[in-house]
């Protein structure tokens, strides 16, 4: 085949759109939607790299802060959560051998979660609305600095999200849950109580033990979906009260900032806002390294029932420690800053840890291995993950967070190591595990793509936080700029490296297209030609 | 006084050192398991013994911080310690407004400094003249924001907002506003 024809219809022609059924289909369109918006996260993240370099004319400072704003919430939303929530649509009815409940509230999770994710990155763009993903009290009511309108239809895209991602909670609980047509009755309730890890608790106290109704990885998306249900609301909530000061503003009544306490604001905002970072992420992603030493080895997981445990404890231990994010608010009591910023955040060292020690040792115990794109990206997702965590304890000790609190160490060597490295290599392993499955058999394009996809990233994800946590040891602040290249040597270093992830992202993409043809990707997003629930087409 | 650079001094060492280590564990974890090996599991008396080694490290870093950085139990016991001297500072429109022109503290004192936001959210950070940071603290309207600082070296600090406040915000920058004297 000639490469023309290679990137019309794909790596030797195997892909063929029209053999999908409407699941796979379903799966695939979250992961090419996730993939965009990851492509706009890296290009965001270049632009603001020089700007923190040089600031240049073309992008105003108002334009650089709407950058700032969208960046995160277009990475975690727009693409982060497109991701998962196609993985884990498919995973988990693949994973209890029944049909998803409802196709068509997994559609309008990923339509919400699109438009919405667009209607804010578009809002931002246009209107400069900029108050970050943090929204301290007052800021998102500040209308000397934000446009009302562009600020609403901020909110209003946030809020799409939020309930494209109720509709994911609910069809993956009812998943677990429900009788399929002709099935015998399921035991709903057995079944979500061993999702959640009750039926493991239970089991601490009593002498008859109940079996685990249902398998690991689907208990860790359960319990993460647990802490997105909290997320979603909290956020839907504090997004309603904006809107009021907004609606307020727009009728020409300025409603008092001071009728909601910043503190107390403050506390409940983070409280929801850490069940991604500290929540939902560690367990997700305990739960896929899990899935995939165990699909990887074809090995039982070491210390499964360790393992469970630990699941459980990381879904309480998410619900105690938003604290460390106030451990610079000096009217925050003293005994939250300890007990949920220090002691209980320390926990997360261990159930991190634990999750790290298990599946290498899963991995260990199935020597020789072949060192396959999943493998090695689950290797470094592994790798990111050891040094995002301890950077993370360092800042949440009260002492050290005097002098680290909204420096660049905090977003470099723990947010983007622990985001760049450790959730995203750990989804690109997903992808290239699942790639063949999800495909009906496609063959990647190139391994050495691969390779370069895995180095690139790689370096330069570890790169960029090493070099952006030293400025920041140095003094210098995130969420500000600086106008006399006072950091300028560890910013350009940095800079490098985010053009290495750019070229990492391009050749990944590239060598994705080049495997499903531009005509599969087109295919995948016209209606599938099989009618059923099956994910996978029946063999002959 | 132990101060902010000593104890970065301190944590860049003590991480880098893990860097590399976890670097080394990850290369050759990642050599060996594509190689084959004994057919010998990880032994459980293993896995329970790194489970009490990151026990003892996260309860333990922050017993060292608190005897070893002097302001973490000043912070935590401020409000029954006097101050030698006290600085009140007004936030308002991205602004600061300081008592006078020039903080000037003499060396060796115990300084308050009660801090006001009249609006958002801002964060008062002091930095030297080479833009390493001293100490900073969240400035949250409506409430009590203050923060206690031994001073023992002859220096020149400049105040610095340490939070995002809108794109108004970026110059929040008082250079050379407070003087440590004999």
């Amino acid at each position: 085949m000639t490469l023309i024809q290679t990137f019309l219809r794909g790596e030797k022609g195997l892909f063929k759109a029209e053999s999908l059924t409407p699941m796979q289909k379903l799966a695939l369109r979250f992961v090419v939607v996730g993939l965009i918006y990851y492509g706009f996260v890296v290009f965001e993240g270049v632009i603001m790299r020089i700007y923190e370099i040089q600031p240049f004319s073309y992008v105003t400072h108002e334009q650089f802060f709407a950058i700032l704003t969208a960046h995160p919430l277009v990475g975690i939303f727009g693409s982060t959560y497109a991701i998962v929530f196609g993985a884990f649509l498919f995973l988990v009815p693949f994973l209890m051998k029944k049909p998803l409940w409802s196709i068509k509230l997994a559609n309008w999770t990923l339509w919400l979660t699109t438009i919405g994710t667009l209607t804010f990155w578009l809002a931002g763009f246009v209107s400069h609305y900029s108050p970050l993903y943090t929204l301290y009290w007052p800021l998102p009511a500040d209308f000397t600095q934000f446009s009302v309108l562009g600020g609403t239809f901020f909110i209003l895209g946030v809020a799409l999200v939020m309930v494209g991602t109720l509709f994911f909670v609910l069809n993956i609980f009812k998943t677990i849950t429900y009788t399929p047509e002709g099935w015998e009755k399921q035991p709903g309730c057995a079944l979500i109580k061993s999702a959640l890890g009750l039926t493991g608790l239970s089991n601490l106290f009593t002498r008859k033990k109940q079996e685990h109704l249902v398998s690991l990885p689907v208990a860790a998306v359960a319990r993460g979906t647990v802490d997105m249900a909290f997320n979603a609301i909290i956020i839907t909530f504090t997004g309603v009260l904006i809107l009021i000061y907004m609606v307020a503003a727009l009728f020409g009544e300025n409603l008092q900032h001071s009728l909601i306490d910043a503190l107390l604001y403050k506390n409940w905002f983070w409280w929801g806002l850490d069940l991604i970072a500290d929540g939902l992420v560690l367990i997700f992603v305990a739960g896929t390294w899990y899935l995939l030493a165990t699909l990887i080895t074809g090995k039982k997981l070491f210390m499964e029932n360790i393992a469970r445990a630990a699941l459980f404890v990381e879904m309480v231990v998410s619900w105690t420690v938003w604290s460390h994010h106030l451990m610079s608010d000096q009217a925050q009591p003293g005994i939250l800053k300890i007990l949920s910023g220090e002691m209980v955040t320390a926990f997360e060292l261990i159930t991190q840890g634990l999750a790290f020690f298990i599946t290498l040792a899963t991995l260990w115990s199935a020597r020789p291995l072949k060192m396959t794109p999943p493998l090695k990206f689950l290797l470094g997702g592994l790798l990111g993950f050891a040094l995002a965590v301890p950077a993370g304890i360092m800042q949440a000790d009260l002492g050290l967070n005097r002098i680290l609190h909204n420096t660049q160490w905090v977003v470099g060597p723990h947010v983007h190591v622990a985001v760049l490295v450790g959730l995203s290599m750990t989804l690109y392993s997903a992808i290239y595990f699942l790639l063949p499955i999800l495909t009906n058999g496609a063959k990647l394009y190139s391994e050495k793509l691969a390779n370069i996809h895995f180095w690139a990233h790689l370096i330069g994800g570890i790169g960029m936080g090493a070099f952006m946590g030293m400025a920041g040891l140095h003094g210098m602040l995130r969420r500000t700029l600086y106008f006399n290249g006072e950091f300028n040597t560890y910013m350009i270093l940095a800079g490098l490296c985010g053009a290495l992830l750019l070229l990492a992202f391009l050749v990944f993409f590239i060598n994705i297209v080049m495997t499903v043809g531009l005509n599969g990707v087109i295919g995948i997003f016209s209606p599938a030609k099989i009618k059923t629930k099956d994910l996978l087409p029946k063999t002959e | 006084m132990v101060d902010s650079t000593m104890v970065l001094a301190g944590q860049t060492i003590a991480y880098t050192l893990y860097v590399i280590v976890i670097l080394a564990l990850m290369a050759w974890f990642a050599y060996k398991i594509t190689r084959a090996g004994k057919e010998s599991p990880v032994k459980p008396s293993l896995f329970y013994s790194f489970v009490a080694l990151l026990v003892v490290i996260g309860v333990s870093l922050h017993i060292v911080t608190h005897e070893t950085i002097p302001w973490k139990p000043l912070d935590l016991n401020r409000a029954d310690i006097t101050a030698d001297a006290e600085f009140n500072i007004v936030i308002a429109d991205h602004q600061f407004t300081l008592p006078s022109d020039k903080l000037i503290i003499k060396q060796g004192q115990l300084v308050r400094f009660n801090v006001e936001s009249k609006d958002l959210t801002y964060g008062f950070g002091l930095f030297r003249a080479d833009n390493s940071m001293v100490f900073q603290m969240q400035v949250l309207p409506g409430h009590k924001n203050d923060i206690l600082w031994k001073f023992d070296r002859l220096e020149t600090y400049s105040i610095r907002s340490t939070e995002y406040s809108g794109w108004k915000g970026i110059n929040m920058i008082v250079r050379d506003a407070i003087d440590v004297v004999q």
